[in-house]
């Protein structure tokens, strides 16, 4: 985006152009001349919707109903663009939607945790628009944004027909007939390909209409991240103009994560303490992780990066770790020579003194239960989202948690989104660092996990809300009464 | 006998790396044509030695580096990385940052460890003809989709040395795709998920995607043989209890162990609500498991066909698909066999034969293989081989015969 000195394109109509559908991929950054307090405002307002965006992302399922009719309301209410019609209010809104969304590319590109958060929320926005416009409309659409898949003759798609009603939920004989089936490259789809939701075949994915969204927001991501990567490097240039420094600094720090990456108590913790702290404050999955060292004198990769970050988290050495896992393995069928050749390594790795010299930051909840699902002979993940409900709940009983524990909705004033985060939490309770109102025994349950066990999609999306919602909360009751 | 071999590695591997290795072919199949420009040059070895000292980067300029380093070094085992944007042994002067994987095949790895919560016969590393069921299902099933869902022709299978396989999809498509696209294919594939905790490992529901459809038809083929007659799951009250523990409550409450699969039938035909019982056991029985991650990453080094298991001796040889039923992988050489092999005197004819192919370099070595048990699978590779040449030549023809008409 340019200040100063630019004039109009000097192109027939080129608001027409430009802003001709409500809809955009902000390709283009606009080349305009604009003032402080439209800059300002334009900016704080967007800000805001993507606020809305994200929190109801996490109360609610995306395409419902409720979702989509308080999302709408939130979107006029900050003047964005919501009609098709070409008329001349709703040309402001689109201005106004392109400029604010270049805008907020400045403030949000910065790192890769800002860049995350905004791609995912402007993504839902999207998702939602789109929905929203009628079928004439988003032909339209992909029009103009070159998307030229090229759709099936009736004679492909009766011979399909059985193997396209079935690769689709909800499709039947006739939604089969009426929609139009695009043929994408794989490549392309891999959203519906990675969850079999389309049928597949000599490398191609034949997506109807109704779908052809995922196909246009996977499109839309790859080119944020893109841009967002560009964006980053002509930072510098615009950061020095003081009279945005402060606005988009502002902007930028409204979200921020804690990612435990700087330990504040090196050296504090004892291995000699670890079997009673797993018992007391290690959050179940690393509870889970301890035991399964502890009987069988091993774990896998997936269990030693999860676990061996997470005691870096709380606080030991390289030295402690080095002698921690050492000693635990040799208990087992590994000899001295091979753990020093073989495991020594990956664990002076993990401190960020091998090879690449990453200093690895222990893994959030959402990394936890998002990446690398365990399988046969793993014991890392996510217990509330990789275990059986039958052994997860023997097992919370076995941790001498009351049945009404189990159930009970917990209110410690702080939502759980990083195991590292239990921990200190659950130290700071136990060495009576802060008020509480019951006793931290009972299991906080990290919000991603809501419903997913009986759900046919996985959660769609990382959240970073501040708070644990209600309904997240009594979907997991349910779900633990259900017998 | 895994000491045994480990002691005789050091004088068979010199041998073997001499005068058996398909180098030729190797190379070829490596450099795809010459295509791409330092294609080969570009690529990443690594070496397992003696000790297990392991290096990584090695890359050579052709085939004779290849060769003179691979005989200087004798490897135990040799590992297949990515192409990178500069050579790999020259990774160190390259400016941080701009050092990166650029291609590599599509490959699957499926071991038999990851079948052990359903398999009785063995456990961990051993494997019998009982259980080599799973991998020639697993082939079965992959192959298929790999080839008629996705459309990739070039795959070669290869068996691990001992208790698997890999695929190694070798289209340009295939070496061309991202991390994205290599995990949104493993995860396709993948019907059997979750660890030591989860009991039910396969959830299906309607409607049911054709490529389970497609599998489900190979997975029926061998079940009973498999499951019920090799492994006999139903044969003690043990093994039965897992099968049992996958049956959802409704039906269970109706029927005795006995009746088990009599009870899954009639109550599925008479109930409005869709279950697919028999269909889920049966998949979390023989489905294929895969590693995602060794699919996903694009520098994911996987171990070369043709490399030597340091533990059994088995060579890592190409399957031929179209014997897959006979395939024993204890009928697979070893390296003190095929080494053995060499030193059995010619015959009449065999030295008639080896006088008529004689190599212009300096001979003999290049029909060496031929005389011992290493002849066919080199014979398979070398087929593997000039198919993708052939399909290159074509696509050239075909790409210039559309210029000439532009």
């Amino acid at each position: 985006m340019l200040f100063g000195g630019r004039k109009k394109k000097g192109v027939e109509n080129p608001q027409t152009e430009l802003y001709g559908h409500c809809l955009q991929l902000y390709t283009q950054p606009p080349l305009e001349n604009i003032s402080l307090v439209e800059f300002e405002q334009f900016a704080v307002d967007r800000m805001k919707l993507l606020k809305t965006v994200e929190n109801l992302g996490v109360t609610h399922i995306k395409t419902s109903e409720d979702y989509s009719k308080k999302l709408h309301a939130e979107i006029s209410s900050l003047n964005f663009p919501h009609r098709t019609e070409a008329v001349a209010s709703e040309y402001e809104k689109r201005r106004k939607d392109h400029i604010s969304h270049f805008i907020l590319r400045l403030a949000y590109c910065q790192t890769e945790d800002l860049r995350r958060w905004f791609i995912q929320q402007e993504m839902d926005l999207f998702r939602h628009r789109f929905n929203d416009l009628s079928p004439k409309s988003k032909s339209d659409f992909l029009h103009r944004n070159s998307l030229q898949y090229e759709t099936i003759s009736v004679e492909e798609k009766k011979s399909l027909m059985e193997k396209l009603i079935n690769s689709s939920y909800a499709f039947s004989g006739c939604t089969v007939e009426e929609q139009d089936f695009y043929k994408v490259p794989f490549q392309d789809a891999l959203d519906l390909v990675r969850m079999r939701k389309v049928f597949v075949k000599d490398g191609f994915a034949y997506v109807p209409h109704q779908d052809i969204v995922t196909i246009v927001l996977n499109d839309y991501r790859t080119r944020l991240s893109k841009a967002l990567a560009l964006t980053a490097r002509s930072l510098p240039v615009v950061q020095s103009d003081e009279r945005l420094q402060p606005l988009l600094s502002h902007l930028s720090h409204a979200y921020v994560g804690q990612d435990y990456s700087i330990q504040k108590n090196i050296g504090k913790i004892s291995l000699e303490q670890i079997d009673s702290l797993s018992t007391k404050s290690f959050p179940p999955c690393m509870r889970q992780l301890h035991k399964a060292l502890r009987d069988s004198h091993h774990l896998r990769h997936g269990g030693r990066m999860q676990y061996g970050l997470f005691l870096k988290g709380i606080g030991l050495t390289l030295d402690q770790a080095l002698q921690f896992w050492r000693a635990e393995f040799l208990r087992g069928k590994v000899d001295a020579d091979k753990f020093d050749k073989a495991y020594a390594y990956s664990i002076r790795h993990m401190f960020g003194k091998e090879g690449k010299r990453t200093d690895y930051t222990p893994y959030s909840c959402m990394k936890v239960i998002l990446s690398n699902p365990p399988s046969q002979g793993d014991h890392h993940g996510c217990p509330f989202r990789h275990s059986d409900p039958e052994l997860l709940k023997q097992k919370l009983q076995s941790y001498k948690i009351s049945s009404g524990g189990i159930n009970q909705i917990d209110d410690a004033g702080f939502s759980l989104n990083h195991p590292n985060q239990y921990f200190s939490e659950s130290q700071k309770l136990l060495t009576g660092g802060k008020e509480v109102k019951r006793e931290l025994d009972s299991p906080r349950r990290p919000h991603a996990a809501a419903g997913s066990e009986n759900s046919k999609a996985p959660p769609e999306t990382p959240s970073s809300s501040n708070r644990v919602p209600q309904e997240v909360m009594d979907d997991l009751d349910s779900f633990f009464q259900e017998e | 006998a895994e000491t045994v071999t480990a002691a005789c590695l050091p004088e068979l591997l010199p041998l073997y790396y001499r005068r058996l290795f398909p180098f030729s072919q190797y190379h070829r199949w490596l450099s795809y044509g010459g295509v791409t420009k330092n294609y080969f040059q570009n690529r990443e070895f690594s070496f397992t030695l003696k000790d297990d000292i392991y290096v990584r980067y090695q890359s050579f300029s052709n085939q004779n580096e290849l060769e003179k380093e691979i005989q200087k070094m004798n490897p135990y085992k040799i590992d297949i990385g990515a192409v990178y944007s500069h050579r790999p042994n020259q990774h160190n002067t390259v400016k941080s940052g701009t050092f990166q994987a650029l291609e590599k095949e599509l490959v699957f790895d499926i071991d038999m460890t990851d079948y052990d919560d359903v398999r009785r016969c063995c456990s961990s590393a051993d494997i019998c003809t009982k259980c080599w069921i799973l991998m020639t299902i697993a082939i079965r099933i992959i192959d298929r989709a790999l080839r008629e869902d996705f459309g990739f022709r070039h795959l070669l299978w290869v068996y691990s040395g001992r208790r698997g396989v890999h695929c190694w999809v070798c289209d340009e498509a295939a070496r061309k795709l991202s991390v994205a696209a290599r995990s949104a294919v493993a995860e396709y594939l993948t019907l059997v998920k979750g660890g030591e905790e989860t009991v039910k490992k396969v959830q299906l529901s309607d409607p049911v995607h054709p490529f389970i459809k497609e599998s489900l038809a190979v997975v029926r083929r061998y079940f009973t043989d498999y499951a019920l007659v090799g492994q006999d799951i139903m044969g003690s009250k043990e093994s039965m209890d897992k099968v049992v523990a996958l049956v959802p409550d409704d039906i269970l409450a109706l029927c005795s162990f006995i009746l088990l699969y009599v009870c899954i039938f009639s109550y599925q035909a008479s109930s409005k609500k869709s279950y697919y019982t028999e269909e889920e056991i049966m998949l979390q029985y023989c489905y294929p498991r895969l590693d995602v991650n060794v699919s996903k990453g694009v520098n994911h080094l996987l171990k070369s066909p043709f490399s030597v298991h340091p533990k059994t001796g088995r060579i890592s040889v190409p399957i031929d698909l179209r014997e897959l039923g006979q395939f024993n992988p204890f009928d697979v050489p070893t390296i003190s066999l095929i080494c053995k092999e060499l030193d059995r005197p010619r015959t009449a004819e065999e030295e008639e034969a080896s006088v008529r192919e004689r190599d212009p370099d300096g001979g003999e070595i290049f029909s060496d293989y031929k005389r011992t048990s290493l002849a066919k699978y080199v014979k398979l590779f070398d087929q593997f081989v000039e198919e993708m040449e052939r399909s290159r030549k074509g696509e050239l023809l075909r790409r210039t015969d559309l210029q000439k008409d532009f």
